[in-house]
C-alpha cells in the first residue's frame, strides 16, 4: 500500500517538475511548481515526517509560491521571447546535470546500502515535531538563532534599500482621526441677516 | 457485524474511511444549505425584511431551489479566459474546504481517549492552518484566469489580505499550542474538559492568562473574518467598487462551487475557534465522573456532538451579525489593522504565554 502511494506521488512530483520547465505560460509553470511542492509534502507524510510536510505546505505553498504567482502575474513576462536563445546554453546545462548526477551517485555509493525500512523520522521522541524541536533547540540552538538573525538583517536591509522618504506626502494620523470630536471639528455661527460672517 | 468485518479483511479500513468521508460530506452539504438560509434570514432580520420565505415553509427549501437553478444554468466561459484554470479554480476552492474537515474531531469516541474524526493527526492544527492557507489559490487562479480587470484586482486584494491575516492567526494558534503542549486537536479539546472555566478563551486554570487568551480569541475571530473574505473585510468582492471581484465572470456550477467553498470555510473557521478556544465538544458545565459513568457511552458522544454543533452555530450567528451590522473597511485600514495592531499584539501574547508556561507551568 505504502509502495503504491509512494510510486504515485513520486511520479506526480517528477512529472509536475518536468512541466514547470516545459510549460509555455509562466503562470502555468508556477502552478505546476505548487503541485510539485504539494506532492513532496505527501512524500514526507509517507515516511512519517508530518511536521516537515505541514511546514513545507505552510511556508512554501502558502506563502512563497503565492508571492511567485503574484510577481509572475504582474510582470507579464514573454517566455517565448526569453526562450529564443536558450538552445545555446545546452552545453552548460549538460555540465550542471552531469555534476548533479555524479554527486548523487557519490552519496549513494558512500552511504552503502540505504535501508529505508530502518528509517526513523522521530529518533528519541514520540512524535516528529518533538524530535525536531529537541534537536533544534539543544544541539543546534546557536545555529538556529544565527539563522534567525541573518533573516532579520536581510529583512531590515531590504526595507532600508527600498524606503524613500518623499516630501509632500500626506500621511494619516489614525489616533488623531479617531480622537476627533464634534466640538473640535465644527463651529456654530449665528450670522445676523444681511451681514454674513 | 464482526463476521462481516473479518470477511472484508484488509479492505475494511479503507471502506470505513470512505464511509466516514461520505457521511461528513453529506452532513456538511445539508448543514451548509440551511446555514446559508440562516445567514440570509439574519441579514434580513437586521434590516427588518422577511428574507427568503416563498420556497417551502418559512423558506426552508430556498437553498435547494437555488442549488437546482445553479446546476441547470449554462456555464459561460469568457473569451480569452484560460479555460483549464478558470474551471479548476472553483473546484480547488471547494475541494480544499472539504479536505480540511478530515482532521476536525466532532465528538468524544465511545471508547476512552478516542474521538469521532476521520484522521486523528498529530499535527492537526498545522494541517488546518496549511489547508486554510491554500484557500487563497482558488481566488487568485479564478481572478487571473477570467482575463478581466475587476476579477484580477479582486484576486490581488484577496492574496495580500489572506497572507497578512494568516500571520496573526498563526501566532494566536501558537499561544493555544503552548498551553496544551500538543498539536493534536483531540488533545487540545481534552485539555479544556471540566466546564466553562477551563475553556482556553477564559482559561481560569491558568488564571492571569485570561488577560491574554480572551483578546487572542477576539483577534482570531476578526482574523477569521478577514481570512474568509467576510464583511467587513470582503474587499476582494466589494460590490460597490469591484462589482463582485474575482467572481464577476463566474456563473452556474462554478459559481456554486465558489459559494460552497466560501461557506464551508466559514463553518471550518467556526469549528477551529470552537476547538481552540471554546472547549470543542465539552459542555459549559462539567458532569461528574459518576454520572458520566452511569450514562451509555453513545449518549455521551451524541451530547458532545450536540455541544460542538451548538457552539459552531453560535459562532456562525456572530459571523452573520457582523455581516449585517458592520460597514466595510477601507483597504489601507485593513492592512493597518493586520500588520500594525494584530501582529505585534499576538507576538507579545506568544511571549507572555511562553514565559508563563516556562516559569509557572500549566495547570490542566
Amino acid at each position: 500500500m505504502a509502495l503504491i502511494a509512494f510510486g504515485l506521488i513520486a511520479a506526480v512530483v517528477i512529472l509536475s517538475a518536468l512541466f514547470v520547465i516545459a510549460a509555455r505560460n509562466p503562470v502555468h509553470s508556477v502552478l505546476w511548481l505548487i503541485l510539485a511542492f504539494f506532492s513532496s509534502a505527501g512524500l514526507m507524510v509517507l515516511i512519517g515526517a508530518e511536521f516537515l510536510a505541514m511546514l513545507l505546505i505552510v511556508v512554501y505553498v502558502g506563502a512563497v509560491a503565492v508571492l511567485f504567482l503574484f510577481v509572475v502575474m504582474m510582470l507579464d513576462v514573454d517566455f517565448v521571447e526569453l526562450k529564443q536563445g536558450s538552445l545555446g546554453y545546452w552545453p552548460f546545462a549538460l555540465l550542471i546535470g552531469v555534476i548533479l548526477v555524479a554527486e548523487l551517485a557519490l552519496v549513494w555509493s558512500a552511504s552503502g546500502s540505504l535501508n529505508f525500512d530502518a528509517f526513523d523520522p522521530s529518533p528519541g521522541a514520540e512524535t516528529n515535531t518533538e524530535a525536531i524541536g529537541a534537536v533544534m533547540y539543544t544541539q543546534y540552538l546557536l545555529l538556529f538563532q544565527l539563522a534567525g538573525m541573518i533573516l532579520l538583517v536581510a529583512m531590515i536591509g531590504a526595507i532600508v534599500l527600498t524606503l524613500r522618504h518623499r516630501p509632500n506626502v500626506k500621511r494619516q494620523n489614525v489616533s488623531a482621526q479617531t480622537g476627533r470630536r464634534r466640538a473640535d471639528a465644527t463651529e456654530l455661527k449665528d450670522p445676523a441677516p444681511g451681514q454674513g460672517i | 457485524m464482526s463476521n462481516a468485518i473479518e470477511s472484508l479483511g484488509s479492505l475494511w479500513g479503507p471502506l470505513l474511511v470512505l464511509g466516514q468521508i461520505g457521511l461528513f460530506t453529506l452532513v456538511l452539504l445539508l448543514s451548509i444549505a440551511f446555514l446559508l438560509l440562516l445567514d440570509r434570514k439574519i441579514w434580513a432580520g437586521v434590516m427588518m425584511r422577511k428574507g427568503p420565505n416563498v420556497v417551502g415553509p418559512f423558506g426552508l427549501l430556498q437553498s435547494f431551489a437555488d442549488f437546482g437553478k445553479f446546476l441547470l444554468k449554462e456555464i459561460v466561459i469568457p473569451a480569452g479566459a484560460n479555460k483549464f484554470v478558470f474551471i479548476f479554480a472553483p473546484i480547488l476552492t471547494c475541494t480544499l474546504a472539504f479536505a480540511a474537515w478530515a482532521a476536525i474531531p466532532v465528538a468524544p469516541g465511545i471508547e476512552d481517549g478516542t474521538s469521532w474524526v476521520i484522521s486523528d493527526l498529530n499535527v492537526g492544527v498545522l494541517y488546518l492552518f496549511a489547508i486554510s492557507s491554500l484557500g487563497v489559490y482558488g481566488i487568485i487562479m479564478g481572478g487571473w484566469a477570467s482575463n478581466s480587470k475587476y476579477p484580477f484586482l479582486g484576486a490581488l486584494r484577496s492574496a495580500a489580505q489572506m497572507v497578512s491575516y494568516e500571520v496573526s492567526i498563526g501566532f494566536v494558534i501558537i499561544t493555544v499550542i503552548l498551553l496544551v503542549g500538543s498539536m493534536n486537536l483531540s488533545d487540545i479539546v481534552n485539555n479544556q474538559a471540566g466546564g466553562l472555566q477551563n475553556w482556553h478563551a477564559f482559561s481560569f486554570q491558568n488564571f492571569p492568562l485570561i488577560v491574554v487568551m480572551f483578546p487572542m480569541f477576539v483577534i482570531f475571530f476578526i482574523s477569521a473574518l478577514a481570512e474568509t473574505n467576510r464583511p467587513p473585510f470582503d474587499l476582494p468582492e466589494a460590490e460597490s467598487e469591484l462589482v463582485a471581484g474575482y467572481q464577476v465572470e463566474y456563473g452556474s456550477t462554478p459559481y456554486l462551487l465558489f459559494m460552497l467553498g466560501e461557506y464551508l470555510n466559514i463553518v471550518l473557521m467556526c469549528a477551529m475557534m470552537t476547538i481552540l478556544f471554546l472547549g470543542g465538544w465539552h459542555g459549559p458545565v462539567a458532569i461528574g465522573a459518576n454520572a458520566a459513568g452511569a450514562m451509555p457511552p453513545l449518549l455521551l458522544s451524541l451530547a458532545g456532538l450536540f455541544w460542538f454543533m451548538l457552539k459552531i452555530l453560535f459562532l456562525f450567528f456572530l459571523f452573520a451579525m457582523v455581516k449585517a451590522i458592520v460597514p466595510r473597511y477601507r483597504y489601507d485600514q485593513l492592512m493597518r489593522l493586520g500588520w500594525k495592531i494584530f501582529l505585534p499584539t499576538s507576538l507579545a501574547a506568544v511571549l507572555v504565554v511562553a514565559g508563563y508556561v516556562t516559569y509557572f507551568g500549566v495547570q490542566s
